[in-house]
């Protein structure tokens, strides 16, 4: 019932809106011709339009000096660095045109609109010099701004240095698995049908010795070295999601049946961040950042950069996943695998 | 067929349909074939707006309910267990419903409202009338053009009051997530009616599409050479050639796709372990489906925004009394746009793992676009200097179709650029760069042309106070809601999120995301505004008097102020010159109509 008060309240409203609109606009066209009411409304509507852009104008820097502090902290990755160069260039770019652009089109705006005084236009229908050189001078500017990507792009998807940790991540509805290669630095083969939500979250071959010593972490928590450079092996159990970083400037799909691969190197500590954002509770997150489902938004992980000392503190600490404290009770695994199934 | 022959020989070749050649017979036609099952493309265009406007409303009312949740997560809203029941217990929306809201927002937006609700409209009402024709080549295709849009549309609906609610992958649905049924509650029935709803739409706009381009072609009146064509003509062509190019392909990508959530079948999906249990389907590719969406998904860009860009260019034209500039460098920059247009969609995958090497000749090819928009923009600037400028309320939207084309291009820069897109790609940067460019200005290009032909359409004129209070609202409003957005997606904040509350690095654009909210609140009263001024003013508006109201040169505002079908009573008239002689005539007018033969000297331009 009350949805269809809302509705007829609505209705009532705009009915009663449009019959004074109407009634003043009839009134008008009594006191004066139709083309001198335009030319009065063209002096309004002009000046409201440069009123509208200064107070744009305004806006920007209003808007900027509010926002500044919410965005990220300086880059916490080598490769972030230099697209937060490339974004300032880009920005500068992008940001002159725009000012160039918005003050001819509100200003012509302004200053050619037909008044008592201002009654004709100037006939010119096309100038090849001048439509030659607005071709020519984006076509250099795009140039330069391609240049500058395409370097960034080579160094950041080209091959990760031979010194760089592995570190497998793998999504699923709706958290991060991490995986680490333990002592012998290699994965042990994975299979997805040998997946099992209680024993086996990623499928691995128990068979293969490489599994052996594999360390996984099922709480989406990652821990790097600072200054090491990190590859990820990214994969998906079941839909797309995506491995985003955005404090370290980085991102990629994780899709079902492919692998994908990403390397950065981190700069700051977790620690250290603590301390440059000012924020004790400060933490890297790993974002999904691909549409997966009911639980996306919830699809969080954790990035720790600790210092050579810490990783191996906490590295010497973890289990291997197959180790027998690790290893659920043989029994019904099955039924335990269907219980999670069925909490989704 | 020539349009003569069409008209004439409609009582044997069209016996079916022997009352809409004569539009001087005037015989009283019956209700159903005059406003339901029209053949008339004035109608017909109609029935596309009105259609499209009632879908912009439901589309932009979804859009006010998730935006409840973004703006208030901790708050319920009663009001939304009253519209949306279950789906918002307590108040309080679902996870499953958000994500379907969000879906349907993109899907109604996208195609009923900026593909069929614009493209539908304006190609219909003006091909004909600006190239001089009687009638569309197939004019029975065109009916049916519409048909399936509204069954396209019935489809659609329906899908909304399903248990397992709509689709809820996005608009893009990507697999596995909408091809598997355990991955989400509207990859089942719900997805199902998606994929059926949007086949009959591809069907409609193909219908639509090949019509538009046979009657430019074939059927321009006597002297309306191609480059003496308005540039709506030339906009509205190119947009019906990407249409056709390109909506097949994304069938093909959906014929899989069926084939895979119903047959068994493994285009799209490899190694995957959901519900429980290992799927048979290896050697799939997931990333083959966003190909084959993006072929179409790119060029619909531009299928939404070349109209825009055609009608803004003859409406800023009209209404500063100046020839476009540069007629013949718009042609080229929508010929450059229209064929980048296909060799651009690997951009929106960037970070899907592909060849790296690949990525760069995108960037490369992306970035070009950038060339003919700016010539568009600049000319579009050099139209308006130096010009006699009247602000009616079409002008102010094509004015404010430049600003937001402007503003909403420039942040394309960022994405298209893969470096800067890794980071960008899926935030709120995203969100309010193609909102702002093929969202806002489209529908900036689609109200100026609504208010420009409004007297076309219905011999009246809408109310112009009302209209001037819509523009500032929409305009301002669209600035409000989007600019601090890009903020939010320099902070990398991903976009589809339900709640950011738990989220350490985005959780403070809380404040942010409520201001956003409550504009959008108002932002959508003020468009019931225009909705309320366009059906009021069918009946009511203040009548058109004059044939030529704008004083504009182009034909169709030679045709009666309310034409019957087949446009013009007697001849179609011939047309002498191009479509932007704003100049003195010699006899006190400051505009030449294409319909004036050459004065002897005069040179053509």
């Amino acid at each position: 019932m009350s949805i269809f008060i809302t509705v007829a309240i609505i209705f009532l409203v705009l009915m009663i809106v449009y019959q004074i609109a109407q009634a003043s606009e009839y009134a008008a066209s009594l006191r004066s011709s139709e083309s001198e009411r335009q030319k009065k409304t063209n002096v309004v509507m002009a000046s409201l339009l440069v009123a509208f852009f200064l107070c744009g104008l305004y806006g920007i820097w209003y808007c900027h000096t509010n926002l500044k502090d919410l965005l990220l902290p300086i880059s916490a990755s080598k490769q972030g660095e230099s697209y937060d160069m490339m974004f300032v260039v880009t920005l500068a770019v992008t940001g002159i045109v725009f000012l160039i652009t918005h003050t001819l089109l509100f200003w012509f705006a302004f200053k050619y609109k037909s008044t008592e005084s201002h009654k004709s236009s100037y006939f010119l229908a096309h100038n090849n010099k001048l439509e030659l050189i607005w071709t020519t001078v984006p076509a250099i500017v795009m140039a330069v701004l391609v240049v500058i990507g395409l370097r960034n792009w080579g160094v950041m998807t080209g091959a990760a240095p031979a010194e760089s940790e592995v570190v497998e991540i793998v999504g699923k509805q709706f958290n991060w698995i991490v995986r680490y290669s333990g002592k012998d630095k290699v994965f042990g083969k994975r299979d997805y049908r040998n997946i099992n939500d209680a024993t086996n979250v990623l499928g691995m071959d128990d068979k293969d010795p490489a599994s052996a010593d594999d360390i996984v972490a099922q709480n989406g928590e990652m821990h790097l070295v600072v200054g090491k450079p990190v590859k990820l092996i990214i994969g998906s159990r079941d839909v797309i999601h995506d491995v985003g970083l955005p404090h370290f400037r980085m991102k990629m799909d994780a899709v079902p049946g492919i692998t994908t691969t990403m390397w950065f190197t981190p700069t700051v500590t977790t620690a250290e961040m603590k301390k440059i954002t000012k924020n004790p509770n400060f933490v890297y997150e790993i974002s999904c950042d691909q549409m997966c489902g009911k639980g996306h938004y919830s699809m969080r992980g954790t990035i720790i950069v600790e210092t050579q000392e810490e990783y191996n503190k906490w590295f010497a600490a973890q289990a291997p996943y197959f180790a027998p404290q690790n290893a659920a009770p043989a029994t019904d695994t099955t039924k335990k695998a269907e219980a999670t199934v069925a909490v989704k | 067929m020539s349009n003569e022959a069409l008209v004439h020989d409609a009582h044997t070749a069209h016996a079916h349909d022997e009352h809409h050649g004569h539009a001087h017979e005037h015989h009283e036609q019956h209700f159903i074939t005059k406003y339901i099952f029209s053949q008339d493309h004035k109608v017909i265009a109609k029935q596309f707006l009105i259609t499209g406007i009632i879908w912009a409303i439901i589309g932009a009312l979804m859009s006010v309910f998730f935006r409840l949740q973004l703006g208030f997560p901790d708050k319920t809203f009663p009001i939304m267990e009253k519209f949306l029941g279950e789906w918002a217990k307590g108040g309080k929306l679902s996870p499953e419903f958000y994500y379907a809201l969000v879906t349907m927002h993109g899907t109604i937006l996208v195609f009923f409202v900026l593909t069929a609700g614009l493209s539908g409209t304006f190609s219909n009402l003006l091909i004909p009338l600006q190239v001089g024709a009687r009638d569309m080549a197939s004019p029975f295709m065109n009916m049916l053009s519409y048909w399936f849009f509204f069954v396209a549309g019935i489809i659609m609906f329906i899908s909304l009051f399903i248990q397992t609610g709509p689709a809820s992958g996005g608009w893009t649905t990507y697999p596995p997530l909408s091809a598997l049924k355990e991955a989400s509650l509207g990859s089942g029935l719900g997805m199902d009616l998606w994929l059926v709803s949007m086949v009959l739409f591809v069907v409609s706009s193909l219908l639509g599409s090949l019509n538009y381009v046979s009657t430019i072609l074939n059927m321009r009146t006597k002297g309306m050479s191609l480059t003496r064509m308005p540039l709506t003509m030339w906009a509205l062509f190119f947009t019906a050639v990407l249409g056709i190019l390109s909506f097949p392909v994304l069938v093909s990508g959906f014929v899989l796709l069926i084939f895979d959530r119903g047959f068994g079948t493994s285009f799209y999906l490899s190694e995957i372990f959901i519900g429980g249990k290992a799927l048979p389907n290896v050697g799939g590719s997931a990333i083959l489906y966003q190909h084959l969406f993006w072929f179409l998904g790119h060029p619909e860009v531009y299928i939404i925004m070349l109209p825009g860009m055609g009608m803004a260019s003859e409406i800023l034209s009209t209404h500063s009394r100046k020839p476009i500039f540069g007629y013949f460098a718009m042609i080229i920059s929508m010929v450059g746009i229209t064929l980048l247009a296909f060799l651009v969609w690997a951009h929106h995958m960037f970070v899907t793992g592909m060849s790296p090497f690949l990525g760069s000749i995108f960037v490369l090819l992306t970035l070009l676009i950038a060339v003919p928009s700016a010539v568009k923009v600049f000319n579009w600037l050099t139209t308006i200097w130096r010009g006699n400028i009247r602000f009616t309320p079409p002008m102010m939207f094509a004015l404010g179709f430049v600003s937001l084309f402007i503003s909403g291009g420039l942040t394309g820069i960022f994405l298209g650029n893969s470096a800067l897109d890794i980071h960008l790609h899926d935030t709120y940067f995203v969100i309010a760069h193609f909102h702002i460019v093929m969202g806002v200005s489209a529908f900036f290009g689609m109200f100026a042309g609504i208010y420009h032909w409004y007297p076309k359409m219905f011999g009246r004129f809408m109310n112009r106070p009302l209209a001037y209070i819509h523009f500032f609202i929409t305009f301002i409003g669209a600035y409000l809601i989007f600019w601090p957005m890009h903020y939010e997606g320099i902070a990398g904040m991903p976009r589809r999120y339900y709640d950011y509350s738990a989220w350490e690095s985005f959780k403070n654009f809380g404040t942010l995301n409520s201001f956003i909210s409550v504009v959008v609140i108002v932002v959508f009263f003020g468009q019931l505004l225009f909705v309320y001024n366009f059906f009021a003013s069918i009946w009511k508006g203040r009548k058109v008097t004059t044939q030529n109201p704008w004083n504009a040169t182009t034909l169709e505002w030679t045709t009666p102020i309310n034409p019957g079908h087949g446009n013009w009573e007697g001849d179609i008239p011939e047309v002498h010159r191009w479509a932007y002689d704003y100049r003195e005539d010699g006899n006190g007018n400051d505009f030449i109509p294409q319909t004036t033969p050459l004065r002897p000297g005069e040179e053509e331009h």
